[in-house]
């Protein structure tokens, strides 16, 4: 075993087992527990003072509240020491590496969090009469345009939330267009590699859903494709790069088939980062893209959320995009078209995703993401993306299997499998043992199309020097479960908490704090 | 680049060690017609920190801060101060950096976080579970038209004229393409629909969806509806898009509703001219199986300590593709972290100290604001937001008001453009950041427009 961590931690250490020794608190120093607000909250307390209500006769209907609401309340002090040690039992990309396949953890610049928070953004309300907000549509419309440039496509709907919300928008929108045509096509056609979105977003629509097989160098089976193709097919949702984290270098001719039997392609965008300024998907015939602004330009995740994930669409899908939407008039004066005034604009819309404009807080962030970058910075990264993914696989192909290695370069994620772990030993358990080692894991058990799927996302933000740990940490730990180290199967040692039980969680579904039953006083 | 760390002698070793003799060789699965040969056309190029951020200081001037000016919109999103400490709390990076907590040895504090919102939520609502988020009120609404047609398995919903007519919107959008039905009307100055919808509930409802406050402002006892929905085995669903309110009004739980779904705004989060926002979803305990979205459940781990995890996710997309009770996958995790947080600095005390004092500056505005000649009011009943019947289209005295840099609500006929009676209409929200001079400076100006 090499010694991988020079200044801390050193493996030879790991004999002193300090998980035997407990202390009166449960704390182990920085490693501090935190009980519930439930257990050190109360009703009566409050950490915010206000003013006293002036006393009117109340025009409540008759509805005043009448029992409590079992709300606990914290002093400022309290709840700022509750969440920061919350937040110290979490794994960020502020922390370390973050490699987790397909979500793109890239470095989240704090010059994003600065403009996003500028009164004139973060301060205005959806329904404020246009005039009054030019610059919030000018940030709107100026981040649609370099959204259309980078993709060559037509137009962009930028109201929906995340990406899955894009893909339904897409999927509408080519419901829409087959509706406009009179036409039933009730088969979308998936991939077996696409992220599990895809069929639920298809299936939500009400299409069939049919799987279409990988090759065997990982892309999508094209005479397959192609054979499935007919007058039911309502289009095929592809992820380009695919989930394999290779190039789909047939995905022209997809869609040129796929047009000449009528139907439509959908393209995942959610690995954009790996081509971004180096690729425009308009030039692959690509009909509808959802972009994960969190994702390729860097808003913060946030533990789940809130993602943003404009569509960009094509000459034909983009009559049917979802309203409201930003345009310029003539004057150089922004126009929101929403019901009141999309009549003549916009009348084949199949209408509204969500209650306002779409996520402009990531707007803000992404667009200043974009300018940072510029068209130079752009292309640089995606190639830095590429070259931090094709690193991690070459240095690491010798160790675990890399079904799809020999396909050529990979894009901006590499893929491993299980394969040749000792017998009893995981893919779960080398992710456990990347915690031990100090890393947020790579994206395990997906794709399906492999077993064991390991799918590791370095990004552009990461230094050689980090690739170089996290490469002989995730070397060291496979090592140990090819040879069968039993403490790798109990792992993590050193985290918040050890293995916990999902079992258990799913059997007895506990969701929201009880408060614990009393001991019966003796009689 | 400042965001780039990978110097030209990195790069350089790094093909060495691929093998590759340029980054090009690593695009070669791209064909060539599709590859661009130097930086894209019509992006300007990098630009520096300061540079950033003198463009959008220069494009935020441009827009009337909620702050700055007498500021009385609602309709969905409301204004309320939000104690410094939330902001900063949900900037540490161990929050804002982290994603969907996959691992949860390595996520308790996201995790931790997601159970106390989810009671949080619960209790607020009155109902037995709440989610761990969805992308805001709109979207939340309609899965619960959704989640109700798997419980009953049927496919006709009657929405309430009272529920705001963008979710009424999405509904219509998502309903085109499920082939569910939905019965729709306007509403009218003269009173809710309650009653006919009572009458209309029938054997082959799968839900009726009624919003509380309603988009009038006006607030309803749902017990009735609740019955009726029961007797014929449909659902209520209850749509809160102002939750200060429930600080002071009974919640649609503890009145019978299966569903209450909100938004969730108000608290933490910030008017950020529509979004993000985080979309509240909670329901009875029974119909758990059937919920969209994340669910966070309490276990323990091997040493018995009490933990956290996501759970319940045979119902998600990632498990069932095509047969998930939802197509949601990243929600709203950091606007859920900001409510939670307030909610927890406000307590009970705090919440209902709150609701006190946005009721009682409504009343008062409503007093001084039907001062003004012509001027009526709608409501019977209210919370923090009414509204004004004007003697003109009210989409024009919001816009000689905006000229006066007073925000003075949202005109109806901007929600409702088709309606002759209704753009009369002002919706006027009235909060704890509204003052005394606001109230006067509004009334004047008000009369001044009028006369």
């Amino acid at each position: 075993m090499s010694a991988i961590n020079t200044s801390g931690w050193k493996p030879e250490m790991a004999n002193n087992d300090v998980t035997t020794s407990s202390t009166y608190t449960g704390n182990r120093a920085l490693m501090l527990e935190e009980a519930l607000i439930f257990e050190i909250g109360d009703s009566e307390t409050t950490g915010v003072d206000l003013e006293d209500a002036p006393q009117v006769a109340s025009r409540l209907g008759g509805l005043e509240r009448n029992r409590t609401i079992g709300l606990p309340g914290l002093s400022e002090p309290q709840t700022v020491r509750h969440y920061t040690r919350l937040s110290r039992q979490n794994y960020g990309i502020d922390l370390g590496f973050f490699p987790l396949g397909s979500c793109t953890m890239k470095h989240n610049p704090r010059l994003n969090e600065k403009v996003a928070r500028m009164k004139g953004f973060l301060d205005v309300h959806p329904m404020q009469p246009q005039e009054t907000v030019q610059g919030a549509l000018a940030v709107i419309h100026q981040l649609a345009e370099w959204l259309v440039t980078l993709t060559g496509m037509h137009s962009v709907a930028m109201s929906p939330k995340a990406g899955a919300h894009g893909e339904l928008c897409g999927i509408l929108a080519i419901k829409a267009a087959l509706d406009a045509r009179g036409e039933d096509r009730p088969v979308v056609l998936v991939p077996e590699s696409a992220h599990g979105t895809n069929p639920a977003t298809a299936a939500f629509a009400g299409f069939r859903v049919e799987n279409i097989p990988a090759t065997p160098e990982g892309r999508v089976d094209v005479a397959a494709l192609k054979a499935r193709l007919g007058p039911d097919v309502a289009g095929v949702m592809i992820t380009n790069p695919n989930t394999c984290g290779l190039f789909e270098s047939e995905l022209k001719t997809i869609s040129d088939a796929v047009h000449a039997v009528g139907g439509f392609v959908y393209c995942d965008g959610a690995n954009f980062n790996a081509i971004v300024g180096r690729v425009r998907p308009g030039d692959l015939g690509v009909d509808a893209m959802h972009i994960n602004l969190h994702k390729t330009f860097s808003t913060p995740h946030g533990g789940g959320g809130p993602g943003s994930g404009p569509v960009v669409l094509s000459e034909a899908l983009a009559p049917f995009g979802p309203i409201p939407y930003v345009t310029r008039l003539a004057d150089g004066r922004f126009k929101l078209v929403e019901e009141e005034n999309a009549g003549e604009d916009h009348a084949q819309t199949f209408g509204r995703m969500t209650a306002f404009h779409g996520q402009m807080g990531m707007f803000t962030r992404a667009l200043s993401y974009i300018m940072s970058h510029g068209a130079d910075g752009l292309r640089q990264v995606a190639e830095d993306a590429v070259l931090n993914a094709n690193y991690v696989l070459r240095s690491l192909e010798n160790t675990l299997e890399a079904p799809f290695a020999g396909s050529g370069p990979c894009m901006h994620e590499a893929l491993f499998t299980d394969n040749g772990l000792a017998e009893g030993f995981t893919t779960l358990d080398i992710a456990k043992g990347l915690i031990d080692e100090g890393f947020h894991p790579m994206t395990v058990y997906f794709p399906l199309v492999v077993h064991g799927a390991m799918l590791v996302e370095p990004t552009e933000t990461e230094s050689k020097a980090a690739l170089d740990q996290f490469i002989g940490a995730l070397r060291s730990v496979a090592e140990r479960a090819k040879a069968g180290d039993a403490s790798l199967k109990s792992a993590p040692h050193f985290a918040p908490r050890r293995r916990l039980d999902e079992t258990l969680a799913a059997r007895k579904p506990q969701l929201v704090w009880k408060e614990p039953e009393l001991p019966v006083a003796a009689e | 680049m400042r965001y780039l760390p990978l110097t030209d002698q990195d790069r350089k070793a790094m093909l060495g060690v691929i093998g590759a003799n340029s980054i090009d060789d690593l695009f070669v699965d791209v064909p060539e017609e599709a590859r661009l040969d130097g930086p894209i056309a019509g992006l300007p190029m990098h630009a520096s920190e300061m540079a950033v951020e003198r463009h959008f200081a220069g494009l935020a001037r441009q827009n009337l801060a909620a702050g700055d000016h007498p500021f009385f919109l609602g309709a969905g999103a409301y204004k309320h101060h939000v104690p410094a400490s939330v902001d900063h709390l949900i900037q540490r990076g161990e929050f804002l950096t982290a994603y969907t907590p996959y691992q949860p040895e390595i996520a308790q504090g996201t995790l931790q976080m997601l159970f106390e919102f989810q009671t949080q939520v619960a209790r607020l609502f009155g109902c037995d579970v709440a989610n761990a988020s969805m992308y805001d009120g709109s979207t939340a609404c309609w899965e619960a038209i959704g989640m109700a047609g798997r419980v009953t398995k049927r496919k006709k919903a009657l929405l309430s004229s009272g529920l705001h007519p963008h979710y009424v919107s999405v509904a219509r959008t998502m309903a085109r393409f499920t082939g569910d039905t939905l019965d729709t009307a306007l509403p009218s100055f003269d009173g809710t629909d309650i009653e006919q919808l009572i009458a209309a509930v029938d054997g082959e409802t799968s839900c009726v969806v009624v919003q509380y406050p309603d988009i009038l402002g006006r607030i309803e006892d749902l017990s009735a509806i609740a019955a009726k929905c029961h007797e014929h085995g449909a659902l209520l669903i209850a749509v809160v898009t102002e939750p200060v309110a429930l600080g002071a009004i009974r919640s649609p739980g503890e009145m019978g509703a299966d569903i209450v779904v909100g938004e969730g705004q108000s608290l933490g989060v910030g008017l950020q001219f529509g979004g993000p926002y985080v979309g509240l979803f909670a329901c009875k305990e029974k119909f758990v199986r059937q919920m969209p979205g994340r669910l966070c459940g309490e276990t323990v781990d091997a040493e018995g300590k009490r933990g956290f995890v996501l759970t319940l996710s045979t119902r998600e997309q990632h498990i069932r593709r095509e047969k998930a009770t939802s197509n949601i996958c990243t929600n709203s995790g950091l606007c859920a972290l900001a409510f939670s947080i307030h909610m927890s600095l406000l307590g009970e005390r705090g919440l209902r100290d709150l609701a006190a004092l946005n009721h009682a500056n409504a009343v008062r505005a409503t007093e001084r604001l039907t001062q003004v000649p012509g001027v009526g009011i709608v409501n019977e009943s209210f919370f923090n937001e009414f509204t004004l019947k004007l003697p003109v289209n009210a989409r024009e005295a919001v816009h000689k008001l905006a000229e006066r840099k007073i925000l003075g609500g949202v005109s109806l006929g901007r929600l409702y453009p088709d309606d002759g009676q209704l753009e009369y209409g002002l919706l006027v929200a009235v909060t704890e950041v509204v003052t005394d001079e606001d109230i006067e400076t509004f009334a004047d100006a008000l009369q001044e427009i009028l006369s």
